[in-house]
């Protein structure tokens, strides 16, 4: 489930920074990456939560 | 100030008052997820535009950030992580051993100032985005705004309780948040740039230069800003962390590396954040500027660069770095107002950090300010440097302050407030008009004859704070009666 998650994450972040790519090589519309980038936003929060290690190293220190 | 001012702020650091125990330790992974999450945050999208705005040129731009950006590494690397690897303690327990309770104090209480302030500014990143979908206009300082509209700052009165709401519930949640939004930041950041880059007439890298040099970063000033050079750039690069390295705030985070060689660590978030997040947000800055607009505020940069996406951007960027400062500000001031509960020192500062997002010129001036709170913390920085390093090699004591009992370091006192009005007034003689006024004609011809900005101070400062603490120390601990005192206590 983990490594499911983390490839998803992973899928969010390309949908992330690849149309931009694309806008940049005059293949895809602004409007479009703009889309995109919504998608992979939706994508990245809805599965980072689920996996990312997130504690603070004063947290780590009281336990 | 009372003994109880003293006990209280040693009991809200009381949990750290010991050094960090070998199995608490952390490798690389730790310092690298952390530097490049701290560093990617809300105002590197003030930074890049304001850069632009101050008509720096390509290659002043990228060979600054580079020089300063390494300078900031070599610092961290070199000066801060072997002293907090050596003594493992919390900047505060350690400033408190060399300068004494009261000085430290007056540090806390400083730091809580410009954390209210850096909130606010953070605030205001927060609101510029928040504002578009309502059609309310974001101030422009560049065409005079001096406060914005009634709506405007109806928002950022919402968003600075919402965000002082939530540092009182703590802010260890938007602490998690906060990392798990960083990977997908530092993306927003240069996608929207890349997206834009067609737009200002590249579409391959091999005439990016070209363009940066002639589209993006012109070389001229746009409205009244100064003209900023390579030294401004790679001064400022250096300065704008000073605080944490330099200064050494940051023996408090490297205290937990296993070697002081993690200090490299801080590589990622400075060429990450302040390398590409600041040339991302100049591109975004320049593509808006080009194409009509006027008013480049965060918000709209991103939305320009990134849509909706963009937008979101900005407003986490600038809440979940407001919140944890808040929540640090609160800490300080909580201090001296004892009878206070937390929520109210906390809605205090808030309010403190309300007005300060509502007044345009605070991150129109950002890099001034940022400037002006990095010079006036590295002194500091020199003091525990000398007094871990050198003191016990030339035969000065260390921590004599805490060792003999004191509460105040005189040698420290003059030599933090003599170095930092010093390099004040080299600054201030020829910018700022009231300085000016009274300095005209009245300076010797060498003092005259130095022209500075504040971004070229960092090391000048740094080496006369530390020049007038050994020196005064010296002249301190070899005085008869301190000498006979150190003997009979043992200290040597």
């Amino acid at each position: 489930m983990k490594t499911l998650l983390i490839i998803l994450s992973f899928a969010g972040l390309v949908l992330t920074i690849l149309p931009s790519v694309l806008v940049f090589k005059g293949i895809l519309e602004m409007e479009s990456h703009f889309h995109l980038m919504v998608a992979g936003m939706v994508i990245w929060f809805a599965t980072a939560p689920f996996w990312m290690k997130t504690k603070s190293l004063d947290e780590e220190e009281k336990k | 100030m009372t003994p109880g001012l003293i006990e209280r702020l040693d009991a809200l650091y009381e949990y750290d008052r010991e050094p960090v125990s070998e199995k608490k330790l952390h490798g690389w992974k730790t310092f690298i997820a952390m530097f490049a999450g701290e560093h990617v945050a809300g105002t590197e999208f003030v930074l890049g535009p304001l850069m632009v705005m101050h008509g720096v040129s390509a290659r002043d731009f990228f060979l600054g950030l580079l020089v300063g950006n390494t300078l900031a590494v070599l610092s961290w690397a070199l000066m801060t992580a072997p002293v907090a690897v050596k003594t493992r303690l919390t900047i505060y327990w350690q400033l408190r051993k060399i300068i004494g309770p009261y000085l430290t104090i007056a540090y806390s209480a400083c730091y809580a100032f410009i954390l209210c302030l850096l909130a606010g500014a953070m605030v205001n990143v927060a609101v510029t985005a928040i504002s578009i979908p309502f059609g309310i206009p974001n101030p422009d300082f560049v065409a005079g705004d001096v406060v914005p509209g009634f709506q405007w700052i109806l928002i950022a009165v919402v968003v600075g309780i919402v965000i002082a709401a939530l540092a009182v519930l703590g802010f260890e949640k938007i602490a998690v948040f906060s990392k798990i939004c960083a990977p997908w930041m530092v993306l927003v950041f240069f996608a929207s740039a890349l997206a834009v880059l067609a737009k200002l007439g590249t579409t391959s890298f091999g005439d990016f230069w070209e363009v940066a040099s002639t589209r993006i970063f012109t070389g001229e000033p746009i409205g009244n800003n100064s003209k900023y050079t390579f030294w401004h750039v790679a001064g400022f690069a250096w300065l704008c962390n000073a605080t944490q390295h330099m200064g050494m705030s940051d023996v408090t985070i490297f205290r937990y590396a296993k070697s002081w060689t993690q200090g490299f660590a801080s590589a990622f978030g400075m060429f990450l954040g302040h390398f590409g997040a600041w040339i991302a947000s100049g591109i975004l800055c320049a593509a808006y500027l080009s194409d009509g607009f006027v008013n480049p505020q965060p918000g709209n940069i991103a939305l320009y660069g990134a849509g909706l996406a963009g937008a979101v951007s900005v407003v986490i960027a600038g809440w979940t770095t407001a919140n944890p400062t808040l929540y640090r500000a609160g800490l300080a001031i909580q201090v001296a107002t004892p009878n206070w509960k937390r929520w109210k020192v906390t809605f205090a500062a808030g309010a403190f950090m309300i007005v300060t997002a509502c007044i345009p010129a605070v991150n129109a001036n950002l890099d001034r300010i940022v400037a002006y709170y990095g010079l006036f913390f590295i002194p500091l920085g020199s003091f525990i440097i000398l007094d871990v390093w050198l003191f016990s090699k030339i035969g000065l004591v260390s921590n004599l302050t805490e060792k003999t009992g004191r509460l105040f370091s005189w040698p420290a006192a003059i030599a933090w407030f003599g170095s930092f009005f010093f390099s004040f007034f080299l600054y201030g003689k020829d910018h700022l008009p009231w300085i000016e006024r009274i300095t005209r004609g009245n300076l010797p011809r060498w003092l005259d004859a130095i022209k500075v900005d504040l971004t070229f101070l960092v090391a000048p400062e740094w080496i006369l704070a530390a020049l007038l603490y050994l020196v005064l120390s010296f002249v301190q601990q070899k005085r008869k009666v301190n000498a006979e005192f150190i003997r009979k206590g043992g200290l040597l």
